[in-house]
């Protein structure tokens, strides 16, 4: 009998320490995938506690590469995803897997690299040559390698260089259907190119112990360099290129593919962050006077 | 050397001013990993008894079987769980993912091979003569798998020891599964990944100091218990 008791009071405190982690998932939740950057640049740490207080919206954000991001939304595993690659955005939406693209703001990819600057591109402007140049000098380069917005733009930026690719074709399952997903990098790789598949943050620093090259957002890059006492010892040595623009957007994902979403909340959150209110926030998030990213709904919101 | 003193200090100071994200990393850490150990208990316990006591036809593949998942690695375990959990699975209508919940089945499903193994292995290891002694004077079969269980109980309780420190710290299963939201998911490890992540060290060294003074308050409550129970 002892111990039949001894089994009901852990049984019991067994329920009672359940209950106590699924508290938070209140009803008011919302679950967001994110870039990385959004998270390593610290932009979110301004954004969510305003925005709880103004809707009381809670967002449990899952910060992932943009790719995996997306495929979140896909699969209906989260309400609303804040990425950036906008033709992938876009075809998000024309899918039928979001309702629709809010253009929230943007901010610009830049080359970072070693003082030393082996390849000799520090003031360039044309991004596509600067890498070209490191490609042809075998100086180390660290991609994100990950399937991230910051990855689609570095295959996009090897892909202008005109030197000849290497696309590298990997298979994965998609609603049970075999697709090929393409990677694509300069051919004739060697142990100049590192491909380290992890987030913005992981790889600067992986980047600065390796004193390689980097495409970096220049939020993330700022956060780095300014926010944290360590300080980062890569330099901007290529900006300014029109082909270095990182635009950002939030989807709610669309409940006609998977009515669970909270879709109410997703577009609430998605109109406040495109209100004044957030676009002020986000103007106004500054490192040492730095702007790390420029509202796009509100162009001159303060 | 500056750069590890520095952490160090601070993340001593960080932990004696119970900073509240501390706090709340930690508690969730405790709560994930005492229910999935609970569980796993409950679960591991009886299978590693019922194993352990019976012979069948067999008897030797299912031993086998749970010493191949000890060695089976969390992401492993964490893709499996996702394909079932994710919204595509077969289970996705229950809205697991990134919820701690998640995390306590995949972290069961870890520990659940060794809370069974080394019940199994401490019954083994109890002499034949107590059972029919037991039995001989007239215990009921119940009874008699007290008067076992009671035995072994030093054996078991290592098991969940052991299986306590291995989800405690566990980060495979907790990153995919939980996805490290910040005051749902974030377990000491995953925010410790993270911090990694943003290249500051203080959160990751309080952090670290927290986990391993976890682990040593529960080995010396074991000794304790072992103690008490040799005299």
């Amino acid at each position: 009998m002892k111990h039949c008791l001894t089994f009901a009071a852990g049984l019991l405190a067994l329920l009672f320490l359940t209950a106590g982690t699924v508290q938070a998932d209140g009803h008011k939740v919302l679950t967001m995938s994110t870039t990385t950057s959004t998270q390593a640049s610290g932009l979110l740490d301004v954004l969510l506690p305003a925005l709880e207080k103004d809707t009381g919206i809670q967002i449990k954000v899952i910060a992932k590469g943009t790719g995996a991001a997306i495929r979140d939304g896909m699969d209906g595993n989260v309400d609303v995803i804040f990425v950036h690659a906008k033709s992938r955005e876009e075809a998000f939406v024309s899918d039928g897997y979001g309702t629709k693209r809010y253009p929230v703001m943007h901010n610009d990819f830049i080359i970072l690299g070693p003082a030393a600057d082996p390849a000799g591109i520090a003031g360039m402007k044309d991004a596509a040559a600067a890498m070209k140049k490191i490609a042809l000098s075998r100086s180390k380069f660290v991609s994100r390698g990950d399937d991230s917005g910051t990855h689609t733009k570095e295959q996009s930026l090897w892909k202008a260089t005109g030197l000849p690719q290497e696309k590298v074709l990997k298979s994965i399952f998609k609603k049970g259907k075999k697709t090929m997903v393409t990677f694509s990098h300069p051919k004739g790789l060697g142990d100049w190119y590192l491909s380290i598949g992890q987030g913005m943050g992981k790889s600067l620093t992986y980047a600065e112990e390796k004193q390689a090259y980097i495409l970096a957002d220049r939020g993330t890059y700022l956060k780095y360099k300014l926010g944290r006492n360590q300080g980062l010892d890569l330099n901007i040595l290529v900006e300014g290129d029109p082909l270095l623009y990182n635009p950002y957007g939030v989807i709610p994902v669309n409940p006609a593919k998977h009515p669970h979403v909270k879709v109410d909340l997703a577009t609430t959150f998605a109109e406040w962050i495109t209100s004044h209110k957030g676009q002020a926030l986000i103007a106004n998030y500054k490192l040492l006077g730095e702007q790390l990213f420029y509202p796009d709904a509100i162009p001159d919101a303060r | 050397m500056n750069f590890f003193t520095d952490s160090l200090l601070s993340a001593l100071t960080l932990m004696r001013d119970f900073d509240p994200e501390l706090v709340e990393i930690v508690g969730v850490s405790l709560k994930v990993s005492l229910s999935s150990t609970l569980l796993a208990a409950c679960l591991g316990i009886p299978l590693g008894f019922a194993v352990g006591i019976r012979e069948f036809p067999g008897k030797r593949t299912v031993v086998t079987l749970l010493n191949t998942l000890l060695a089976l690695p969390t992401v492993v375990i964490a893709l499996f769980v996702y394909s079932f959990i994710s919204r595509r699975g077969i289970l996705g209508a229950l809205d697991l993912l990134y919820t701690p919940k998640a995390i306590i089945i995949g972290q069961v499903l870890l520990i659940l091979p060794v809370v069974a193994t080394f019940t199994l292995s401490a019954i083994s290891r109890i002499d034949a003569r107590y059972r029919q002694t037991a039995m001989t004077l007239g215990a009921t079969r119940f009874q008699t798998a007290l008067v076992i269980l009671r035995e072994a109980r030093f054996g078991i309780m290592a098991a969940v020891v052991a299986a306590f420190g291995r989800v405690i710290s566990e980060i495979g299963i907790s990153m995919m599964l939980g996805g490290n939201a910040r005051g749902f998911t974030r377990t000491m490890t995953t925010a410790m990944a993270l911090e990694y992540d943003k290249g500051e060290f203080v959160l990751a060294v309080a952090l670290g100091l927290v986990l391993m003074s976890i682990s040593l308050l529960v080995n010396v409550i074991l000794n304790l218990f072992q103690g008490r129970g040799r005299n």
